[in-house]
C-alpha cells in the first residue's frame, strides 16, 4: 500500500494477528481515505500468531514518508520487535520513525487522521497517545 | 580462551542442541504465564542458527556471535528475538578474536546492559535478566563453569516465586507468581551449554 500524497506521516500497524493488522489497516483506509501512506504486519515468520523483524522493516519501507512514520503495536513483542526494526534502519531513517505508546486500532485511525492534516511526526505520535492517557 | 573452528562449531550444536531439546518444556512454561510460543520461537531461531553452519563457524567468534543475534532477532519473534539476539549481538561487538577471561566479563556485561535497554528492564522483574545478572556476577568473581552452571539453573529456579513486572506475565499479576519464567530458563539452558563446552577450551 502506498499513497499518493508521500508528505505525510506514514503510519504503519503492528499485531500478532495479522487479522487484526489488516482490519485496523481497513478502518483506517475507510476513515481517512488514500491521504496518508498504510502499511501493516502480523504474525510470525511461519504464519502464526506474533509479530517479526522483517515484516515490520518491510512495513516501514512500503509506508515511508520523508515525513517520518508513525508505528502502532499491540503487545510486548510487538512493541520490542518494532523497536529492534526501528534501529536496524539506515541512521538517516532512525530518527523519523517513532513508536506510539497508544492502543493499535484506535491510535492507527487517530494518528492517520493527525497526518492526513498535515501535521508532524511528533504531532501525530502526540494525538495517538493522548486518546490513550 | 582460543576457539578454534571446530570448538566454534560445537559450541554452536550446543547452544542450539540446548534450546531445541527443551522446546516443550519451554512451551509449557510459557502456556502457564504468557502466551505458549517460547519454546517454538526459540526452536524456529536456533534451528536457523544451525542451519547456517558450517558457514557460520568458520567466521571468527565475534562474527559469528554477531551472526547468531541477527539470526536471532530475525527469526524468533516475540519480545525474546530481540532480547536474546541483542545479547548476542552485543557479545560479538564487545569480545576480541581470542577473549580472556577479563574480556568475557567485560563483554558480558555490556551485552547485560544492552538486554536491560532493549527490555527497559533491570534483574529483579522475572526476566532473562534475572538469570544473567547473578550468572555475570559469579563470572566475574571468579567462578569456574561448574559455579557458573549450577547459578544459572538455581537463578531460574529463583524466578518461581518471583512477581511478573515486565513482558507478558506482567498481565497476569499476582498469579505469575509461583510458575518458573520461560526466558530465565532458556537463558540458563543457553549458559549451561556454552559453560559445558567452553570448560575444555579455557586455557586464560
Amino acid at each position: 500500500m502506498s499513497s499518493l500524497r508521500p508528505g505525510n506521516v506514514g503510519i504503519v500497524i503492528v499485531s500478532h494477528s495479522p487479522k487484526i493488522a489488516e482490519g485496523a489497516a481497513d478502518m483506517v483506509r475507510q476513515m481517512v481515505g488514500d491521504a496518508v501512506p498504510l502499511a501493516w504486519t502480523g504474525g510470525d515468520v511461519d504464519g502464526g500468531l506474533g509479530t517479526n523483524v522483517a515484516g515490520i522493516l518491510e512495513a516501514i519501507e512500503t509506508a515511508w514518508s520523508p515525513a517520518g512514520v508513525a508505528i502502532l503495536v499491540d503487545l510486548g513483542g510487538a512493541e520490542t520487535n518494532s523497536e529492534m526494526a526501528v534501529e536496524m534502519l539506515p541512521e538517516d531513517r532512525r530518527g523519523r520513525v517513532l513508536v506510539c505508546n497508544a492502543p493499535v486500532v484506535e491510535g492507527a485511525v487517530i494518528a492517520a487522521t493527525e497526518s492526513s492534516g498535515g501535521s508532524p511526526l511528533a504531532a501525530v505520535k502526540r494525538s495517538a497517545e493522548e486518546f490513550y492517557a | 580462551m582460543s576457539l578454534d573452528r571446530v570448538a566454534r562449531e560445537r559450541l554452536v550444536r550446543a547452544l542450539a542442541g540446548a534450546v531445541i531439546e527443551h522446546a516443550d518444556e519451554l512451551t509449557s512454561l510459557d502456556q502457564a504465564i504468557g502466551d505458549g510460543d517460547h519454546g517454538l520461537n526459540m526452536k524456529r531461531g536456533f534451528e536457523a542458527v544451525l542451519a547456517a553452519l558450517p558457514g557460520l563457524a568458520d567466521k571468527p567468534l565475534p562474527d559469528m556471535l554477531k551472526a547468531i543475534g541477527m539470526t536471532l532477532v530475525m527469526k524468533v519473534g516475540g519480545a525474546s528475538g530481540p532480547l536474546v539476539g541483542t545479547f548476542f549481538m552485543e557479545l560479538g561487538k564487545a569480545l576480541p578474536e581470542q577473549p580472556s577471561r577479563a574480556d568475557l566479563v567485560v563483554a558480558t556485561e555490556k551485552a547485560i546492559h544492552a538486554v536491560k535497554a532493549r527490555g527497559r528492564s533491570e534483574a529483579g522483574q522475572k526476566t532473562l535478566l534475572d538469570v544473567l545478572v547473578p550468572v555475570h556476577a559469579v563470572l566475574a568473581g571468579g567462578g569456574d563453569a561448574k559455579a557458573i552452571a549450577i547459578e544459572a539453573a538455581q537463578a531460574a529456579d529463583r524466578t518461581t516465586p518471583m512477581l511478573a513486572i515486565r513482558g507478558r506475565a506482567s498481565f497476569l499479576g499476582e498469579r505469575s507468581i509461583g510458575h518458573m519464567d520461560p526466558g530465565s530458563r532458556s537463558a540458563s539452558l543457553l549458559i549451561g551449554a556454552a559453560v559445558e563446552t567452553l570448560e575444555f577450551e579455557v586455557n586464560t
